[in-house]
């Protein structure tokens, strides 16, 4: 290949980088509306942004089935880009492959945790029978730390968090559930 | 293949919508604030499981119709869900006993599921087989929980295991359909789920100081959509809204 083509081909996908990166930029202000503290992209619901002729296609995954978020994210990822110069864009919802909370870096869990959510362990942590799965797993208080603390349920807020106590400071938490 | 996968998908989409139905029902009646919101978060699940199902479906009809078409627009004979998940609530035992019982069929199911050749089904399998864990742990622990807990809590546990059981079986029927696509690959083993599911629920009701009920009297139909009296009132409670109002939007 010509050193000019090669050359003129290197600076095409560096441009192309470059606006991805920008992209990703303006979608860090999307973030989800029930945990406003996590950008779609450190809940790892974020799958991929690409740009095709003047359209913006964003690929996004419902972290539960029923996530009632993904309505108010959508819309707020066609506000986001729309504000920043990009009016067209697409949302695609993908379900494959399915989200798990190991997407999220240590990083996002510690924000997490700041915000007052105990963050997700690891799923490959749980242990494999269903029935030891609560017993075999205790999860940190997020305001003192301590590790005297009880699941008071399963099932908390919304669909991504149970709900927790604290014995030694007594609060009650909410726990980002490992899916 | 197309409309075999078509109604092998409304089936799936059945009876998730109408176990969310019945679960939903528990708003504000729950027995204590933390049950309330664990059965609706359960319900919440199974909407969204019966969305992707009834979206899928619409796509793989050969008519023009959309997802709220297929949960709203179908009479009391056109549905195809399991006698099982339209019964109703009865008290905290009635509904514990039946979602065990489902809790523990889905979850197998949709294990197997998981290896289906179409692509889609098994990328909702995957989805949904990690809320389904969820959900068996919080019915078996509560049916063990009264099953071996005070006199009274036994005393209802084991009536309503025994009322439920008369649907059980119906699960683990395969018709030609089943058949046509379990060879092709496509379709859950009903063979193997079953007997996932005898073990986990044979063991977990001696752990409860249950006694597991006779198989001799079973109810049947669902699929081919003769429903039990209950089906009709909760269908005109689901649908009223956009029958009398066509296309409303908000």
């Amino acid at each position: 290949m010509h050193a000019l083509e090669q050359n003129k081909l290197r600076l095409e996908k560096n441009k192309l980088r470059g606006e991805q990166d920008k992209l990703r930029e303006i979608l860090s202000f999307v973030t989800d509306p029930e945990i406003p503290v996590l950008t779609i992209d450190e809940m790892g619901i974020l799958r991929d942004v690409t740009i095709e002729q003047d359209t913006v296609k964003v690929t996004i995954t419902p972290t539960y089935s029923g996530c009632p978020a993904i309505d108010q994210i959508t819309q707020d990822v066609n506000t986001v880009l729309t504000d920043n110069g990009y009016p067209k864009s697409e949302v695609l919802l993908v379900l494959s492959p399915a989200w798990t909370t190991d997407w999220m870096s240590e990083q996002s869990k510690e924000k997490l945790r700041a915000y007052g959510i105990a963050p997700p362990c690891r799923t490959t942590d749980l242990s494999q029978s269903s029935e030891e799965h609560s017993l075999a797993f205790t999860a940190a208080c997020p305001q003192c730390r301590s590790l005297n603390t009880q699941q008071i349920s399963e099932f908390g807020s919304t669909a991504c968090k149970a709900l927790w106590k604290c014995n030694e400071c007594l609060e009650p938490f909410d726990y980002f559930k490992p899916l | 293949m197309n409309n075999d996968l078509y109604i092998y998908t409304l089936r799936q989409a059945d009876n998730a919508m109408i176990l969310c139905q019945r679960l939903c029902q528990w708003v504000a009646k729950g027995p204590e604030l933390e049950e309330d919101i664990a059965l609706t978060n359960i319900g919440l699940d199974m909407i969204g499981q019966a969305r992707s199902l009834y979206q899928y479906a619409a796509d793989l009809s050969d008519q023009d119709v959309t997802e709220d078409d297929l949960a709203f627009m179908r009479d009391e004979r056109e549905w195809t869900n399991l006698l099982l998940v339209e019964q109703p609530n009865g008290n905290f035992a009635d509904t514990i006993a039946r979602q065990y019982f489902y809790d523990v069929w889905h979850l197998a199911f949709l294990e197997d599921l998981l290896n289906s050749k179409d692509q889609m089904l098994a990328a909702i399998a995957a989805k949904s087989v990690k809320e389904a864990q969820y959900h068996v742990r919080h019915s078996g622990n509560w049916l063990k929980r009264l099953g071996d807990g005070t006199e009274l809590s036994h005393e209802r546990m084991q009536s309503a295991v025994d009322e439920m059981w008369q649907f059980t079986p119906e699960m683990f029927e395969s018709d030609e359909l089943d058949q046509r696509l379990l060879a092709a690959g496509y379709a859950a083993d009903l063979t193997k789920v079953k007997t996932t599911w005898d073990e986990t629920v044979t063991a977990l009701l001696k752990q409860a100081t249950l006694i597991k009920p006779d198989d001799a009297f079973l109810m049947n139909g669902g699929r081919k959509g003769i429903h039990t009296q209950h089906m009709g009132y909760l269908l005109a409670e689901m649908q009223i809204l956009p029958r009398s109002m066509p296309g409303c939007d908000w």
